[in-house]
């Protein structure tokens, strides 16, 4: 006797139910169904297995160097979720908890202490020691609301590299240099395949600890805290010491990732741990999806390896064109008319190109600062005025600085254009300027032009997809 | 005792605390209608400081300025403070706007992305050394009040009373004005202002635009006192300009004022005598605390902001808000 319920279902809010049901029907929601249904364990094992078989492929030093910060990258978007994206507090101070890892690390294994610990005794030591810290940071904004705590962690944070600065037994700016390798149950690990397996273990671990505590009770209370925090009170959950938990729990995480990174470089310095690379962190798991155990891994990868593409010229250009041209197809429906944007854009280029060369010609006598071979192959189609930047690549006059922001200015207007048209349209002449821009302000300063890319992708995100690749799509209930 | 370095001090305090004020405000205005922390902040001081410099620069610089100085220096306040007005609009418009009605966290999120889009477009354009007003040319050190003990420099005495002129006027606006009344009705209760048909959405773009007017105007007054700027000095000061409004007590205007004279003066006299004190508190005790460099005065702003949060969360001229469901 199947009876269909009238008038409102009791708990549940009609409002959200009825997106939630057109959302259900959706094909990145039948997916997601179909990948719930797949077993913890075999998840687990599927987000490993490219983990597993990357030291396999790689043989070039370097890359290895890069797989292992990958690793830590992932390490400490997990740690940041839990804080971030499962209670929803801001917590602005997190890389000073991965700092301060590295500097304990440094304090109980290195030729400079004196002392040389065993891993298997140093990295927990440094995680409940770093655990507490968070705990005391976290109490006197215990009260308030998150922005408060925004203000005293990025204030600690500021603090952190002050004091590591300006102090004579942190060697200042200069850092430790020798730290020792790090050693697991008396056996030294010195190859960079060692750190590698070592971070992936350590990961594993995360993933596998992250998982039963969202699993439970507090991971639970965690999330009830993050969709409506008086709801919970109400409900007898102890809302400071489970929010004072998830701070102390996600420094702790960050605390374990400082361990394995001071060892892996062997120097650690105090400019490793500023605003940057908390902005970093946050990107990758804005870009994965707050909440999202697999989307904090998916977009600390990205964002790691984006980065690591774009600091080396001869990738960065073919980065970005690809880039460019794939969230063009995804974001312009249907498909054909981001093809016709891309052929007239190209069309555009190649007419002012020409015309430049025929009536203008100082506008087109630069020289190029790209590597690659897409760099050459623009060259005849990018507008690249001579004299624009000087040598070292810094824009040289008011012209140079003019055309930056007028580039900034014409994205801003296009997202304001309400007819999909003519929105269309308009990216024809906006894609052109930001060739212009790239090829002549931003290719010459690629540890720059990244981060800029980066702060936008934040923005951008935040606006039009908030959820990041793999979050869930929340809906606030007013 | 040293009289003289006390009032030095002082003088340094307020001076650096009027510039705090200023900033304070525009984040306490903007906090007080929006109840969002504006990270970005900090950065719109640094580009203010940037145009400053760059106005400076087109009148032929410091040593042989095209206008009178007054003029030169009033130019460059009122260029930085519409500039910074219309890179705050933009910036609620296309960072905070869309996410009025995400969850909280959402548009701080958005805002680091926008500080740090900010910072790194700046050091793109203009590299990442430090750019000098060479104040010292623009305005003679000799010139200034000089009595008793006190020798104060006319450039600081200019920026302390235009910072006082600035929060006088902002003041004014709200007090007495319509769109003040307006910006006090949004931030007391947002929804039943548009129900009395406030147009909440100018309201908050006004409230954006003068509080980050007085941003740039800050950068410009920075300039023109510590002499050199950069692209990261932003971070710095909007994290002093945090502190000082919810020191002050969050969304209230003297409360800004009061919390930027006294994080201010604090930093400066932590600045003058951390060294002296600790030096002392380590030869009391053998040695068993550390000796503290100037350096460290941050050390002190952060413990006072500890402070406030455990004794007084709502600052000193805040009101406690009780939460309604």
């Amino acid at each position: 006797m199947s009876e269909a319920p009238s008038g409102p279902r009791i708990g549940v809010d009609e409002w959200v139910a009825s997106a939630e049901e057109r959302r259900q029907k959706t094909l990145s929601a039948r997916a997601e169904r179909a990948f719930e249904r797949v077993p913890p364990a075999a998840k687990l094992a599927l987000l490993a297995i490219p983990f597993a078989l990357y030291p396999f492929l790689v043989e070039d030093p370097y890359l290895m160097q890069v797989g292992i910060n990958t690793l830590i990258f992932v390490l400490l978007a997990l740690g940041l979720n839990v804080a971030v994206g499962w209670v929803g507090l801001l917590d602005l101070g997190y890389v000073a908890f991965f700092g301060l890892g590295a500097y304990l690390y440094a304090a109980v294994a290195s030729d400079y202490a004196g002392r040389h610990w065993d891993g298997a005794l140093a990295i927990p030591a440094i995680a409940v020691t770093v655990a507490v810290a968070g705990f005391l940071l976290g109490l006197p904004s215990r009260r308030l609301v998150g922005d408060y705590l925004a203000i005293v962690t990025l204030f600690f944070l500021q603090l952190f590299l002050v004091i590591l600065i300006n102090s004579t037994f942190t060697r200042g700016p200069n850092g430790i240099s020798d730290i020792r390798p790090l050693t697991l149950l008396g056996r030294e690990i010195t190859s960079l395949d060692g750190y590698y397996w070592t971070a992936l273990v350590a990961l594993v671990t995360v993933v596998v600890v992250l998982y039963l505590v969202n699993q439970s009770r507090t991971g639970r209370a965690w999330r009830a805290l993050r969709e409506d925090e008086l709801a919970a009170e109400l409900m007898t959950m102890p809302v400071n010491r489970l929010k004072l938990m998830a701070f102390a729990f996600g420094a702790s995480i960050a605390g374990v990732a400082g361990a394995i990174y001071a060892p892996a470089q062997g120097a650690i310095f105090p400019a490793s741990f500023d605003l940057i690379l908390l902005i970093t962190v946050y990107a990758m798991l804005v870009l994965g999806g707050a909440g999202s155990l697999l989307g904090a891994t998916v977009g600390a990868v990205i964002i790691s390896a984006s980065l690591e593409a774009l600091r080396d010229p001869e990738d960065a250009s073919w980065l970005v064109y690809i880039a460019v041209v794939l969230v063009l197809l995804v974001l312009i429906k249907p498909w054909w008319r981001g093809l016709a944007v891309l052929g007239a854009t190209a069309a555009l280029g190649l007419l002012v190109h020409e015309a430049a060369e025929r009536w203008w010609p100082s506008l087109v006598e630069g020289t190029t600062f790209g590597q690659a071979r897409i760099d050459r192959l623009v060259d005849g189609w990018v507008l690249m005025p001579a004299d624009f930047v000087t040598e070292e690549g810094l824009p040289a006059g008011a012209a140079a600085r003019i055309t930056y922001l007028l580039f900034v200015a014409s994205v801003l207007a296009l997202t304001l254009i309400r007819s999909s048209l003519w929105r269309t349209v308009a990216f024809v002449p906006v894609l052109y300027l930001a060739a212009v821009v790239w090829q002549n302000l931003m290719l010459p300063q690629p540890a720059v032009a990244r981060f800029i890319l980066m702060g936008a992708l934040l923005v951008a995100l935040m606006a039009y997809r908030p959820q990041g690749l793999f979050g869930k799509a929340r809906v606030e209930i007013v | 005792m040293d009289w003289d370095k006390l009032v030095q001090l002082i003088v340094n305090g307020l001076t650096l605390g009027g510039v705090y004020a200023l900033v304070a405000l525009g984040f306490s205005m903007v906090y007080g209608i929006l109840k969002l922390l504006n990270l970005a902040h900090g950065d719109v001081v640094m580009v203010g400081a940037f145009i400053g410099w760059g106005v400076l620069g087109w009148l032929g610089g410091a040593q042989d300025p095209a206008v009178a100085v007054w003029l030169l220096i009033t130019l460059m306040v009122l260029a930085a403070m519409v500039g910074c007005g219309f890179i705050g609009v933009a910036i609620e418009r296309f960072a905070y706007r869309p996410l009025r009605r995400a969850p909280r966290i959402a548009p701080l999120i958005s805002a680091l992305g926008v500080s740090f889009f900010i910072q790194n477009s700046v050091l793109l354009l203009f590299g990442a050394n430090f750019r000098s007003y060479e104040s010292f040319d623009l305005v003679d050190v000799g010139i200034g009040i000089s009595w008793g003990p006190l020798n104060v420099w006319i450039l600081r005495v200019v920026v302390f009373v235009s910072a006082l002129a600035m929060m006088l006027g902002l003041w004014l606006l709200v007090t007495r004005t319509k769109l003040g009344k307006a910006m006090r009705a949004t931030a007391f209760d947002r929804e039943a202002a548009a129900m009395m048909g406030i147009d909440v959405d100018r309201v908050i773009v006004r409230t954006f635009f003068i509080g980050s007017a007085l941003a740039g105007a800050a950068g410009v007054l920075i300039g023109l006192v510590f002499g050199s700027i950069n692209h990261f000095m932003g971070f710095g000061y909007g994290l002093k300009g945090f502190t000082a409004a919810v020191v002050g007590g969050i969304g209230s205007i003297p409360g800004a004022m009061l919390g930027g004279l006294l994080i201010g003066l604090a930093e400066a006299l932590s600045v003058g005598y951390i060294e002296d004190v600790t030096g002392r508190i380590a030869d009391l005790t053998g040695g068993r605390f550390p000796r503290l460099g100037s350096q460290f005065s941050d050390l002190v702003v952060f413990l006072i902001l500890i402070g406030f949060m455990l004794l007084r969360p709502q600052g000193i001229l805040g009101k406690r808000e009780v939460k309604k469901v």
